[in-house]
């Protein structure tokens, strides 16, 4: 079991709120992500949630049971850090199996669950080498190794990706969905990539400036952005804000249309424009566009356009796609 | 320009270090030369470098007219005294400084390392005054704690450096493994700070064994280290430069051992913080 549940949890240091005030429901056996910009707080509400840091006010229920007051390590978590934090003078079986021996777990016991963890994440070979002998996506490795053996009821992840190359990173968030699946624990993940966000995640929680912006699952977060933050955060290329006499003819202060969502025509109906830039994917095409006072705009094509800077376009919005504003930012939804 | 080719790099660099090397080391050599030649030979021009008649009369002397182990009894209580005390004094305050830093942190270290700017002579009158009237002068005790003191913020400073370099991340993640504040310290955070402890504790082993400022102004006897014992050898009356060899030679060769032996970790120690 894993269900956790934050009840307007804040955090500050000295005067400084970086928790305003946070609730959310995560399932058990849920993969959640929190996505934000730095700084917006992520790191810190998850190091709450493992009792590296004390909330300054509010409630953490682990299985129903507030948790606040209660030490890390009896908090039935796991965490993997950003920096892998291996000790360094151990093996990786000393390593993964640490938790086991500080459990008290019989010597036999150890080594058959280090073992089969290891074997899970084809650590085998390596098991008694130490962690400076050993490449990176080994060492993340060997963290997860350390994170799944105890068997905890979720599972932290801290931005574990980012120290990675841009090949292997593709593989080990494939790797660690396929093992959050397999393995059914509750996982927290932090990330400022919304692309892992998006790929991994059950639902994801959009935080800015120490609020929760959104939470839910990816697509109602692409399809449905609660305001401008989340509207412009979610999705790549970042959705096209017009705001103005051209927002007010669909009622909004502002709105917003993702380059997707934009048909390209020389001629027609629409916002005229020059390409600034045309960038050529082969399987995609973008299209930065000067559509003079509207300002900028992005568009993306899927396959190849052959079109090149200096040409004018016509842009024009797929009218059910088209997301309204209000002044203050939020969502207009029909 | 064009380079040169790897191999001859290396030979030329190879022979430079050697030569840089025998160079740093000359002086001890002729040294541990001088104290097994004649009085006569130790000051003639040419001097000679191997042949001459070696001779283990120089060391009979000077075991004869100075008590050799005394004066090394007492280097060994200075300098382990010392050393032991200002560990752990330093240990806590680095621990603490590294861990918990406030505000005023960086001050206190840089406050602590400027004691070390002012010249010692500065302040021999006062802390001379100041032994006499605790009756400190020419014992143990006092040389103890001048050393002690004198080396503090160097330990601090080391010990503070090495505290740091220990990732705030694996400590947590030691705690989120389960472990208690014992355990922690016994499994994760001793085997990985010991290094560091081993070459503070070296190099300040090595400065308070020569450090002849304090203990040649401090000690006449009694409680005289070996610095005091080889000064008392470059005396005025006459040049006794085989004799002072070997008692010099004896001075150093029980520190020159430690060193040896310990090599790793002091060049680990003389270039900490130098290299992550």
């Amino acid at each position: 079991m894993g269900q956790i549940t934050l009840q307007n949890v804040q955090k500050a240091f000295g005067p400084v709120h970086i928790i305003k005030g946070a609730n959310l429901e995560i399932a058990d056996g849920s993969f959640v992500v929190f996505v934000g910009p730095s700084g917006c707080g992520k790191t810190t509400l998850l190091r709450l949630i493992a009792g590296l840091e004390d909330v300054t006010d509010g409630k953490i229920f682990i299985d129903g049971k507030n948790v606040v007051a209660v030490p890390p390590a009896k908090r039935g978590l796991s965490m993997v850090f950003q920096s892998y934090a291996l000790y360094p003078h151990m093996s990786v079986r000393g390593n993964i199996g640490f938790g086991l021996k500080m459990a008290g777990l019989p010597r036999a016991e150890i080594s058959r669950r280090v073992e089969a963890a290891a074997a899970t994440l084809n650590l085998t070979p390596y098991l008694d080498r130490k962690p400076r002998e050993l490449s990176g996506g080994q060492r993340q490795r060997v963290a997860i190794g350390r994170a799944i053996v105890r068997e905890p009821k979720a599972f932290l992840f801290d931005e574990p990706l980012s120290n990675l190359d841009a090949a292997l990173r593709v593989q080990m968030r494939i790797e660690v969905t396929r093992l959050q699946k397999q393995l059914g624990t509750t996982a927290i993940y932090v990330t400022h990539d919304q692309v892992e966000a998006m790929t991994m995640a059950d639902k994801i929680v959009v935080l800015n400036a120490g609020r929760v912006e959104q939470y839910g699952t990816p697509l109602e977060l692409y399809e449905r952005p609660a305001n401008l933050f989340v509207a412009g955060f979610i999705g790549s290329p970042k959705m096209n804000f017009i705001s103005g006499e051209n927002a007010a003819k669909y009622g909004a202060a502002t709105v917003g249309v993702r380059p997707e969502h934009l048909r390209i025509s020389r001629e027609g109906e629409g916002w005229p424009g020059t390409i600034t830039v045309a960038e050529h994917l082969g399987s995609d095409t973008f299209l930065y566009v000067d559509a003079g006072p509207i300002g900028t705009l992005t568009a993306r094509y899927v396959g190849e356009l052959s079109l090149a800077a200096g040409d004018r376009v016509v842009l024009s919005p797929e009218p059910a796609r088209i997301h309204r504003f209000d002044k203050d930012g939020n969502s207009l939804w029909t | 320009m064009a380079r040169m080719p790897t191999r001859r790099r290396i030979a030329l660099s190879t022979i430079a270090a050697w030569l840089v090397g025998f160079l740093i080391f000359f002086p001890i050599l002729w040294m541990v030369l001088a104290s097994f030649k004649t009085e006569l030979e130790a000051f003639a021009i040419p001097p000679s470098f191997l042949f001459f008649d070696w001779t283990l009369e120089n060391y009979v002397t000077v075991q004869g007219r100075s008590d050799y182990l005394h004066h090394a009894f007492n280097s060994v209580v200075v300098a382990g005294g010392s050393t032991l005390i200002a560990l752990l004094i330093a240990i806590p305050a680095a621990w603490s400084m590294a861990f918990s830093p406030t505000k005023r942190t960086k001050d206190v270290l840089l406050w602590m390392l400027s004691t070390k700017m002012m010249p010692a002579v500065g302040v021999l009158v006062p802390i001379y005054l100041i032994y006499r009237d605790f009756g400190l002068l020419d014992s143990l005790t006092g040389l103890v704690i001048i050393l002690c003191l004198g080396n503090l913020p160097i330990v601090v400073w080391m010990l503070f450096t090495y505290f740091k370099e220990i990732p705030r991340d694996i400590l947590e993640a030691a705690r989120m493994d389960g472990a208690t504040i014992g355990r922690e310290l016994i499994y994760v955070l001793t085997p990985m700070a010991v290094p560091g402890l081993a070459s503070t504790l070296l190099l300040n082993l090595i400065l308070a064994w020569n450090e002849a400022f304090w203990t040649l102004n401090l000690s006449t006897l009694q409680a005289a280290p070996l610095t005091v014992f080889i000064a008392s050898y470059s005396s005025p009356e006459g040049l006794f430069w085989a004799k002072l060899s070997a008692a010099s030679t004896l001075a150093i060769a029980p520190i020159l051992v430690l060193g040896w032996f310990s090599q790793r970790q002091l060049v680990r120690g003389l270039t900490f913080g130098a290299v992550k």
